[in-house]
């Protein structure tokens, strides 16, 4: 067991009011600067809808994430390192600026220098790249809303095969907001994609970055990544990502997408799972294992024999109280409301949705209502608008069955709290109906709707205190997951234990990556637990 | 290593290339060094490169401010500062605990607010006062010539030559810098010239929704109130004020903190978008499904708010009334005739007028509902009692008539002293007569779902009566019942035979109008009643500008206000209505209403309906099609016939009901010299010369030179770009320049019959248009002088709101940059260069000013019964603040308008300070503010608490408020007690030590005290909900019964048809402009309904140019449409497009999408003319914002003054600049644009 905390992050979606207000602090703080217009890091899409770039859901087309080989390895869907090697100058993953959309600005100017005689002084479009007048016809969020649903969202790819029962049309209608951010996956493949060795996933909290002095913008993360959430730099040439915020998770701070989501919406908090498990979850064979296979990785941090492990490779007990009163190990693996996105990726994403309650798609005749019962308000989720089917392409490869779970454990918390405040007649089966106790309803309600600021952000702070053993990961040439079939996958061959370190001529000692068998323990590769104390262990 | 791990490994490179190989191609990716067997490579950097967002994130100092535009969302953020640059903003999370078992204020805010620092160094930022070419050319030479400031203005100005010359290049660009000195000196000349040769009404003002930003409001209303200048409503004129609120609460808007939705357990969103237009809040809606609450959403299409509804009823523009009659319907079918629930009952008898007596007139073989019963109309002493006209009369359980306490009758009397409650004590009202009843007449109710015209028809139904002092009488609840259509046994009359026989008001009937399926409307409504039943009162409706835009919107809100009423909802948490549009609760109530208006040195202020001054001087009266006639009900007396609204405006005004400013055809420094001469009192001088008719009302001639408002400043405001309905008319009649209209005027059978018709319209009425902004809007591009405003993050200012109890701050981030100032220092400016040059030019003056019979005064009793009494018409005398306008003198001293500006007045002092009829002496607050602020020395002012500085002003409007000032909230309690004689400084005295200083706002958000300001409690740290010391306390409402009133018997509101709610549908324009489209052969066109609801990019026009807010959607302005109406006109997504109607035309493009329903388009309001504006195929001119499609029309009932409730007040009352009537032809344009 290799115990790795990763800093993960929830969001619930029934709670998504569409704002954008994520987008925008995000931009603000991190992206606003040349270069950089196109780049959200944070953007929120409507579903259904192509999203941003276009469509950037179907690997069909963009080649994302990983894929099993016909003997079930693992590998990346855009081919290994020999296929980049080929395809380096031209890379037919690659989205195109079409496909973000151009960037624009406008002639403000004009509105306080228009010389005398201007009929009516008015800015308009001209692009931020050429600046030349400009046309617009797409950009980071130009279908919210189901703007243009009829030409755009028809092509959302999570609506394949179901063309049957869902139309553009007025009397169907049903959206949702989907807020996206870097998933820091446990196997990013953009990090596999890397073929400078400048992405690494951070070892203390699974931050997934990019090296901004080793990139060279070759871009292959770009179209590696399956989220299409590594962007390119036109400016500076190089790709740039989601940070997770790590200047402030590292002083305990929520990002700035969750602390300024007044949708209050999002959740941050430690998860612990087994690093060992990782590829071999990964390349479940059925897709539809692949949601338990990803919860399968977390490890229980109130289990003494996790604690005794973490706490023997390193991990401090503040990260592992903080990891016991995380609210996203509470909502994807406790309550298992929490879904991840696009598990068919096999990247093992760490952003998890809440799926979306709606509106009921026949108000006449919904199931549950009762014309005689006023007191009966909600109908029944299989009566709701948005097709529960819809919602498994998203985030169960498919598979429905774990969605009607959670939209009804959802629904359950509102019959019961309804009951309770109105002094109705409690149903005592809701609870067991749903896999669940009504102890755990009051604290699923509590997380989900009272949402203190302390319950939604769980985030530990950096020892900084250790800097020098963080500062031995530079030293590193690929992730810290960098194993055979693995993000950086710079091994070909097994190699039995040990004989894996030499001494380089500046004295110091280096990880010999050819001989790591990408499973047994890698002094230097990753922080040596011991080395805050002043020698390995 | 597991056997799988074991199976996953594979050669990376199928063939098995040498690794070594591998790398040295690597070396060529991975610069470095790499070690001699290439099994390693040497870098440099590293995780050191994460050092780039550290230092990314590094900044100097975060420091609290906020957003004072137009928006209710009044968030605290923390605005960061690196290097001495504004960087970007994120949100305050240290909002005071609501407590343990909700969710917290915190974040608050939302992406626009996010997105504002850009303005801060954006290039469309003003940095430099600017002026038009021509006029600052001809203004430097008069200059240079030596001609005095005041001389070099009139000589430009009244010069036709040289005004031209300026005023037609409005909007055409040619702005130059000029230096602050320069422009103060020129727009202070214009000022003094204006009262001088015009009068002070011709200077006026437009600054809206002060509470986001008092001090900056205050600052230029100080100076026009010292001044006597024209100050102009915006709450009715943003059409955001719900005149359904005065009209059955008597209060301006009340409404619940947005904490208390998680009180509710049933929510209806019915015309307000939470998520977009209430963005920080939305969350404590969907947080509160968790806790059970049920969530239905009424609106015309698919949106934001939609999904998170459990039900959503479809329900067609305009026709909201329809549907919550028809839940009315249900309502009291089933939970009042069938089956009684005791909470309804008592509630309906302790706190509404549904047990009220109304008496019946003989009409037409049966009866009209007519007036409320009084105590005037009693047999003995009652009815010579004091007040007994304004007394209200009830039936107790034995019939005997009661005069229950509480009504009007009781609140100014001497004998009403203790007894101002709604303590019914051992009475126990009849609420209806039926059952105890030995007769039934029918009575004649309207109905405007059919008929000729506008004004409906009517429908015969029974109630049950009773003879009381020789009347006929019956309930309100008894005509509610008749009016809903609720048949019981044995009344005469139509009625419906149940709820699926399509008569009004059923479920059926309004499916056919509103497309909601009949069972879903009946469903909702049972559920909504039950839910109260039992949660006693907690079902609430959020109701917004979807349903209050309309020209009939206060009967929309009254369908809704009887839903809430009936389920004893309303002063409840969790219950009643929630009106989320505009409303601008200024918390500090007090110290903003004396400071702003500069009440501490001389009273009253010009105050100004907006709706009824830029109908009248923006000329749009010019070109109706239709008079007040037309929509007046065929029940009434036909006083409307033949009348036009301009006349009813006119009428209204020189009744007292309602301002009228500019007043007279002559300047009231004039008139008051006039008097002088003449040895007689102003008002009688005033009075005399309107008998003889040497004297006119100036709204009698809109058109004459003599009656133009000449000056105007607009601070905090897009007067042209946001809200200027009737964009068109504004440039054609205010501006003079080119514009887009394309109506005829008024045929001659329909023009006013009081107002004088010029053949030719004037243009460019204005003299000089001066706005303060930081971004240049369009209202800038077509001022004649624009200043450079500070940004919120550039100043002291503070903010409250409605949505949230606390009080917070503006700070300064960094120093206003450029040549920018605050809104105060630029007043302070202006008013010290007036001072001068007033000094010589107008030295001390008398002033006359006209005031309306004003609410929440006893002027309210002015008309007994509502009636009309129009002097001019030989109805009564003219007797000022009786049947005509108050007129009272004002010394002003006008080489001290500064000096006064910058001392906190003596009036506070002997008059003290009077809001909404409570009086508090605030002597400590004052004393108190002379030892925080300083006292002035020398002047006018010497030895005043001194308010030089903005943070004087906000330290002054804080120590002099109930709700900042723990002591002044226990003494207007303790006043109030006296009156109603009821228990009520309890709710202040838990914080009576309290006083919430400018500099607790700057640490944190402070919550407010509980004061007789509002009308709801925070005591013991409650959720604020409106009403609840109504309930609780037994403080009566504002109105003529005390009582929330379902019946307003008013005369008007009879000739309109509208005593008792009623469904009356949008206006039917079709009927009177018929095809507006241009008929081009093979050009389709499409005739739309077109609503402007608010905007997810922007608020109002702030923040649609805003480069982040406008990459987030299509770049531009648009029109939302349905797939099925783009087909028609053969329109994709994207493409350009013109809407156009009589009023104007837009040129965008269009979003296709199928949430919207066929018929409706969209498009989000206050689009600016300033950004992408393309040339119009159409008109041949630039195709203007949203409001280039609407003009104003007038609904005569919003002017209705003098009676109780019906009485005027500033923002409280006053016709709405509705526009969601409007129709728009649409078609395809040429994809070619000119910019």
């Amino acid at each position: 067991m290799r115990v790795k905390a990763q800093m993960a992050m929830v969001m619930n979606l029934d709670k998504c009011i569409g704002c954008h207000t994520c987008t925008v602090t995000c931009k603000q703080v991190w992206t606003n600067r040349p270069g950089t217009e196109y780049v959200y890091f944070n953007n929120v899409e409507t579903k259904p809808g192509i999203g941003y770039p276009k469509r950037y859901e179907d690997q069909e087309q963009w080649h994302g994430g990983w894929t099993l080989d016909r003997k079930g390895r693992l590998q990346l869907r855009a081919g290994g390192r020999l296929r980049k090697l080929l395809s380096i100058f031209y890379n037919p993953d690659l989205p195109s600026i079409d496909d973000y959309g151009e960037p624009w600005t406008y002639d403000y100017q004009r509105l306080i220098d228009a010389p005398l005689g201007t009929e009516n002084p008015t800015a308009h479009s001209i692009s931020a790249l050429s600046g030349r007048d400009m046309d617009m016809q797409w950009g980071g969020n130009w279908d919210d809303d189901l703007a243009g649903a009829t030409e755009h969202a028809v092509r959302d790819p999570n609506l394949t095969n179901m063309e049957q029962h869902v139309q553009m049309e007025f009397e169907q209608a049903f959206m949702f907001y989907l807020p996206r951010i870097c998933e820091h996956c446990l196997n990013p493949s953009c990090v596999a994609s890397c073929p400078s060795g400048a992405m690494y996933k951070r070892d203390e909290d699974g931050i997934v970055l990019v090296d901004q002095d080793r990139c060279r913008g070759w871009r292959f993360c770009v179209s590696g990544c399956p989220y299409k959430k590594v962007y390119f730099n036109h400016r500076t040439g190089k790709a740039e990502k989601c940070t997770l915020c790590a200047p402030r998770i590292e002083v305990g701070q929520p990002t700035i997408c969750s602390e300024t989501c007044v949708g209050r919406l999002r959740y941050l908090g430690l998860i612990l799972y087994d690093a060992d498990k990782v590829l071999e979850a990964a390349a479940s064979r059925d897709p539809h294992d692949l949601y338990e296979a990803q919860l399968s990785l977390m490890l229980d941090p109130d289990d003494p024999q996790v604690q005794a492990e973490a706490t023997r490779q390193g991990i401090s007990d503040d990260w592992l109280e903080a990891a016991r009163r995380s609210p996203t190990y509470a909502l994807a693996a406790r309550h298992r409301v929490a879904l991840p996105l696009h598990p068919e990726y096999r990247t093992m994403p760490m952003v998890w949705y809440i799926p979306p309650l709606s509106p009921v798609a026949d108000i006449v005749h919904a199931a549950g209502y009762d014309e005689a019962d006023p007191d009966k308000v909600f109908a029944t989720i299989d009566a709701l608008r948005i097709p529960i089917e819809y919602l498994a392409n998203l985030f169960t490869a498919g598979d429905t069955e774990p969605v009607r779970r959670v939209l009804r454990k959802l629904a359950a918390i509102r019959a019961t709290m309804r009951a309770e405040q109105l002094g109705l007649e409690p149903n005592e089966e809701l609870a067991s109906a749903v896999d669940t106790s009504p102890t755990e309803l009051r604290d699923l309600y509590r997380l989900l709707a009272i949402a203190k600021y302390d319950e939604r952000y769980v985030i530990p702070m950096t020892h900084a205190e250790d800097a020098g053993r963080l500062l031995a990961q530079h030293e590193q040439m690929f992730c810290s997951l960098d194993a055979q079939g693995g993000p950086g996958m710079g091994v070909t061959e097994p190699a039995g234990p040990g004989g894996h370190t030499f001494r380089a001529d500046d004295g110091r000692e280096h990880f010999n990556l050819l001989g790591w068998d990408g499973a047994s323990t890698s002094p230097h590769l990753f922080p040596d637990p011991g080395a805050a104390e002043g020698g390995p262990s | 290593m597991t056997d799988a791990d074991r199976d996953l490994l594979a050669p990376l490179v199928p063939g098995g290339e040498p690794v070594e190989q591998l790398l040295r191609k690597a070396q060529f990716f991975v610069p470095g060094r790499p070690s001699p067997d290439y099994r390693e490579v040497h870098r440099e950097g590293g995780r050191q490169a994460e050092e780039f967002w550290h230092e990314r994130w590094r900044h100097d100092k975060v420091v609290r401010s906020t957003h004072g535009v137009n928006c209710t969302g009044s968030c605290s953020w923390k605005v960061y500062v690196k290097d001495g640059i504004i960087t970007w903003e994120t949100q305050q999370t240290d909002y005071p605990s609501v407590g343990p078992d909700s969710p917290e204020y915190e974040p608050r805010g939302c992406p626009r607010g996010a997105s504002f620092s850009w303005y801060t160094y954006s290039p469309s930022r003003v940095r430099y006062p600017y002026v038009r070419a021509p006029l600052l050319e001809m203004w430097r030479e008069a200059r240079r010539r030596g001609e005095d400031p005041v001389t070099a203005w009139t000589g430009i100005s009244r010069d036709p030559e040289r005004s031209t010359r300026y005023k037609q290049f409005r909007g055409k660009g040619g702005f130059v810098r000029a230096s602050w000195p320069e422009v103060v000196e020129l727009v202070a000349a214009a000022h003094v010239a204006t009262v001088r040769d015009y009068g002070p009404d011709r200077v006026v003002g437009f600054s809206p929704i002060p509470a986001m930003s008092q001090v900056s409001y205050s600052a230029g209303t100080r100076f026009l109130s010292m001044i006597g200048a024209t100050i102009l409503s915006f709450y009715d004129w943003y059409a955001d004020l719900p005149p359904a609120s005065p009209q059955v609460f008597g209060d301006q808007t009340d409404v619940p903190e947005s904490g208390d939705w998680w009180n509710s357990s049933y929510l209806m969103l019915w015309g307000t978008n939470l998520p977009i237009t209430r963005t920080p809040d939305a969350h404590f809606m969907t947080e509160a499904r968790y806790r059970g609450q049920k969530v239905v959403v009424v609106s015309p299409d698919f949106s934001d708010h939609t999904k998170f509804a459990d039900d959503w009823l479809p329900c067609a523009p305009g026709t909201d009334g329809a549907l919550a009659m028809a839940m009315g319907h249900v309502v009291l079918t089933e939970f009042f005739r069938d089956r009684q629930v005791p909470y309804f009952t008592d509630y309906a008898k302790r706190f509404t007028d549904l047990p009220f007596l109304v008496t019946l007139r003989e009409h037409d073989g049966g009866y009209l509902p007519d007036h409320f019963l009084t105590a005037a109309d009693l047999e003995g002493d009652a009815a010579t009692a004091e007040g007994a006209a304004h007394k209200t009369v009830v039936l107790d359980a034995d019939g005997t008539p009661r005069v229950p306490n509480g009504s009007l009758g009781f609140r100014y009397t001497e004998s009403g002293m203790g007894r101002w409650n709604l303590d019914l004590g051992e009475v126990d009202p009849l609420l209806t007569l039926y059952g105890t009843h030995d007769e039934a007449v029918t009575v004649d109710l309207t109905r405007f779902d059919l008929g000729e015209t506008e004004g409906g028809s009517a429908v015969r139904r029974g109630v049950p009566v009773t003879r009381v002092g020789g009347r006929l009488v019956t309930t309100v609840f008894d005509l509610l019942m008749a009016q809903y259509a609720v048949p019981r046994a044995g009344l005469p009359g139509t009625w419906p035979k149940g709820y699926d026989d399509p008569q009004p008001y059923t479920p059926a009937w309004q499916e056919q109008i509103t497309s909601v399926p009949a069972a879903a409307a009946a469903r909702v409504a049972r559920e909504f009643a039950r839910n109260a039943e039992l949660s006693h009162g907690r079902s609430m409706i959020a109701m917004g500008a979807g349903t209050n835009h309309w020209y009939h919107s206060d009967q929309i809100y009254r369908t809704f206000f009887t839903l809430l009423m009936l389920c004893g909802c309303e002063g409840v948490n969790g219950g009643g209505w929630a009106h989320y549009v505009g409303q601008e609760k200024v918390r500090p109530l007090t110290g903003f209403q004396n400071l702003a208006f500069g009440l501490d040195w001389q009273r009253p202020t010009r105050h100004m309906t907006g709706t009824s001054f830029f109908y009248l001087h923006t000329d749009q009266w010019r070109y109706e099609r239709f008079g007040a006639g037309e929509l007046a009900s065929p029940l009434g007396h036909g006083r409307f016939g033949g009348r036009a609204f301009a006349d009813c405006i006119v009428a209204a005004g020189r009744m007292g009901w309602t301002p009228s400013h500019p007043a007279f055809n002559r300047n009231p420094l004039d008139l008051a010299d006039e008097a002088a001469r003449a040895g007689r009192p102003a008002s009688d001088h005033v009075v005399e010369e309107l008998k003889a008719g040497r004297l006119r009302f100036a709204d009698e001639d809109p058109d004459d030179p003599a009656n133009f408002p000449r000056v105007l400043t607009i601070w905090r405001a897009n007067l042209l770009g946001s809200s200027g309905k009737g964009m068109e008319y504004f440039m054609r009649h205010f501006l003079g320049i080119e514009d887009a209209v394309r109506a005829e005027e008024t045929p001659e059978d329909v023009r006013p019959t009081e107002v004088t018709w010029r053949e030719q319209a004037p243009r460019g009425k204005l003299d000089l248009v001066t706005t303060l902004d930081f971004r240049m809007t369009s209202t800038c591009t077509h001022a004649d002088i624009v200043l450079p405003a500070a940004t919120w993050y550039e100043k002291h200012d503070i903010s409250t709101t409605d949505m949230h109890p606390f009080v917070h701050s503006f700070n300064p981030a960094i120093a206003p940059p450029w040549e920018a100032k605050t809104d105060f220092e630029t007043f302070r400016l202006i008013g010290e260069a007036f001072s001068r040059l007033a000094a010589e030019h107008l030295g001390t003056r008398t002033d006359v000013v006209a005031t309306p019979l004003m609410h929440d005064t006893p002027d309210e009793a002015a008309l007994p019964g509502g009636n009309t009494l129009d002097w001019k018409h030989g109805d009564c005398e003219p007797v000022p603040g009786l049947t005509m306008p108050r007129l009272v003198t004002v010394e002003r001293d006008y080489a001290a308008v500064a000096q006064k500006m910058a001392a906190v007045g003596p009036l506070l002092d002997t008059l003290g300070t009077t809001v909404k009829g409570v009086n508090v002496k605030p002597a400590v607050a004052v004393e108190f503010l002379a030892r925080k602020n300083g006292r002035v020395r020398g002047g006018v002012g010497d030895g005043r608490p001194a308010l030089t500085r903005d943070v004087h002003l906000a330290e002054a409007l804080l120590a002099l408020s109930g709700t900042t000032n723990g002591a002044l909230a226990v003494q207007g309690w303790q006043d109030l007690e006296r009156r109603t004689g009821v228990r009520l400084a309890d709710l202040a005295e838990e914080r009576a030590e309290d006083r919430i200083t400018f500099a607790d706002t700057q640490v944190q958000p402070r919550a407010v005290i509980t004061s007789p300001e509002w009308s709801g409690s925070e005591t013991g740290g409650r959720r604020y909900a409106p009403f609840v010391v109504n309930v609780e306390r037994l403080k009566p409402w504002h109105t003529l019964t005390g009582r929330m009133q379902f019946y307003l018997d008013h005369e008007w509101m009879q000739e309109y048809g509208e005593a008792l709610p009623v469904y009356r549908p949008p206006l039917n324009y079709l009927r009177f402009y018929g095809d507006q489209g241009v008929g081009d052969p093979g050009r389709p066109e499409i005739t739309v309904r077109y609503l402007t609801p608010h905007s997810k990019w922007s608020i109002h026009s702030e923040y649609q140019d805003n480069l982040h807010m406008l990459r987030l959607f299509r770049g531009g302005p648009v029109i939302w449409m349905s797939p099925a109406d783009a087909a028609k006109i053969e329109v994709r997504d994207n493409d350009w497009i013109e809407a156009f109607n009589r009023n104007g035309v837009v040129a965008c493009r269009a979003v296709v999408s199928h949430r919207m329903p066929e018929g409706t388009v969209f498009m989000y309001h206050a689009k600016d003319r300033h950004l992408m504006t393309p040339r119009s195929e159409i008109s041949g001119w630039h195709g203007g914002g949203d409001n280039s499609l609407t003009r104003l029309i007038i609904k005569p009932t919003h002017l209705i003054g003098g009676y109780a409730q019906l009485s005027w007040g500033f923002n409280y009352y006053g016709p709405t600049g509705n526009q969601r009537d409007e129709v728009t032809v649409i078609r395809r344009r040429s994809q070619e644009v000119q910019f």
